[in-house]
């Protein structure tokens, strides 16, 4: 047993030391665990050593981005042939309703200028590649490749070609990371499309669905209606696609409708996303409104000969905005 | 001298490799069976050379899980600095069982770290797991006889077997 002589054996004085240090480590992590999850400085933290972390981050996403290349690389011609007509159609079929959408849009436009609202229907959007990074199985979240450096700001609402996909919630110098709508921990205000119905859709601790917990037992909701995003509580713009209703059943207290939902983004699949830059309306009443026109400096003189003026209309609106900006 | 210098590299290398692993994604439907890899590293480290392998590294080495993984500061060291204690303190036992027994251990300590995982978990909100959660310790397991002798064999290989 000479073997053993060396090592500490757990009879011994050493067995106490080893005792105590193991509880000096514990709590120290449970400190640690504390503080971090009270103050959550972790995203600083990790923002400090981002020189070490996205590295990591890089390379880590190397193999995942190699069979990638690897797949498209040993696809045999037939398959590419075929995606690439796919991929075409759907281009053409895109395009053409684009062109629709866009005589459309152009329409809404001037009829909400008409209306002075100053929704808009532009996107003002930023594309981002996924890293194939796993930050633990269970947690829904991705890791993007734009950062702080790329003007991302924790909020930002994350969507691909179909549907809402999340939203970030740390940002590092050149890498970001977004938390998805089927996190436990996420909910997200949504409308039933068809019906107008507002209610809450969770994320789910059982994979890749969406719950609605608190739906009115009186309220009619179908399999296969469509949530769309209703922009209260000023996270999501209106208007988004969510998901889509797959089962409705009863609390078992019988005093809701719980639902389930499939998300309408591909969040296992989707490489490519858009980042949307203008956040939605903040939700409460609207600001009031900014005068218009020209400043009140600059209305021309009402005992000036009528010819001075251009137009009678704009002459009308900053006559009208001056009492409002000049009035002590 | 030369010979402790790549010695310690090699360990150094283990541990970060480990690290890698963790954060490498698996396609969609293999993903609960990914084993925890640093600490089956670790583990192996406990029982080749103990004198090595302390609370402090296990502890290190969490808190940098716990910084690329962006999870709670602290989870993965508690949980490595606890599976690191019990595993040293049974290392002479653990090193003289016959390879299904160590498999059987390994379970019984990866099972143990999942349990903490869980309750640290549900401690700062997050709802109970699902049962997949539970597969990763028996993949863990059925893949220590393998790690361990690739390892073993990897050291022998490189001549850094110590004495």
């Amino acid at each position: 047993m000479a073997l053993n002589r060396d090592d500490q054996s757990p009879l011994f004085a050493a067995g106490v030391v080893g005792t105590l240090r193991l509880i000096v480590y514990l709590a120290l992590a449970c400190v640690l665990m504390v503080l971090d999850h009270r103050g959550g400085w972790l995203p600083s933290v990790r923002y400090g050593l981002s020189l070490v972390v996205e590295p990591v981050y890089r390379i880590a996403g190397l193999p995942s981005q190699g069979f990638h290349a690897a797949t498209v690389a040993f696809a045999d011609r037939q398959r590419l042939t075929d995606q690439n007509q796919r991929l075409r159609e759907d281009l053409l079929l895109a395009n053409a309703k684009l062109n629709r959408m866009a005589s459309v849009a152009e329409q809404n436009q001037r009829l909400k200028e008409l209306l002075d609202t100053q929704h808009s229907l532009s996107l003002n959007v930023q594309l981002a590649r996924l890293i194939g990074v796993d930050l633990g199985s269970f947690r829904h979240r991705i890791v993007l490749n734009v950062g702080a450096r790329d003007k991302v700001r924790p909020g930002q609402v994350v969507i691909d070609a179909r549907g809402v996909m999340g939203q970030i919630v740390e940002v590092l110098p050149t890498t970001s990371v977004a938390m998805l709508i089927t996190d436990p921990n996420h909910a997200i205000p949504v409308t039933i499309e068809r019906t107008g119905l507002r209610t809450i859709a969770y994320g789910s601790r059982a994979g890749d669905m969406l719950m609605l917990p608190n739906i009115p037992v009186s309220a009619d909701v179908q399999v296969g209606d469509k949530l769309v995003t209703s922009g209260l509580g000023g996270r999501f713009p209106p208007g988004f696609p969510v998901g889509e209703i797959r089962d409705v059943a009863q609390t078992p207290s019988g005093t809701f409708l719980s639902a389930q939902a499939r998300p309408a983004a591909d969040l296992d699949r989707s490489e490519d996303v858009l980042l949307l830059h203008d956040l939605a309306e903040n939700a409460g009443p609207p600001e009031p409104a900014q005068e218009a026109g020209p400043p009140a400096s600059l209305a021309p003189d009402p005992n000036a000969p009528p010819a001075a003026t251009p137009a009678p209309a704009p002459t009308g609106a900053s006559t009208a905005a001056a009492p409002a900006g000049g009035a002590p | 001298m030369n010979k402790t210098r790549v010695r310690q590299l090699w360990f150094a290398a283990t541990l970060l490799i480990s690290l890698f692993l963790m954060l490498i994604p698996l396609p969609g439907p293999l993903m609960p069976l990914k084993p925890y890899w640093p600490a089956l590293v670790l583990l192996y480290w406990c029982l080749q050379s103990g004198d090595r392998v302390t609370l402090g590294l296990a502890f290190c080495l969490g808190v940098a899980a716990d910084l690329f993984d962006g999870v709670l500061l602290g989870e993965q060291a508690l949980r490595l600095t606890a599976m690191v204690f019990i595993a040293l303190r049974f290392r002479s036992r653990l090193r003289f069982f016959p390879m299904w027994q160590q498999s059987l251990a390994v379970l019984g300590l990866l099972v143990n770290d999942r349990i903490l995982l869980m309750l640290v978990r549900v401690f700062s909100g997050d709802p109970l797991p699902p049962p997949e959660y539970w597969i990763s310790p028996l993949v863990g397991a059925a893949l220590w006889p393998f790690l361990f002798l690739i390892l073993d064999d990897l050291r022998a290989r490189l001549r850094i077997h110590e004495a």
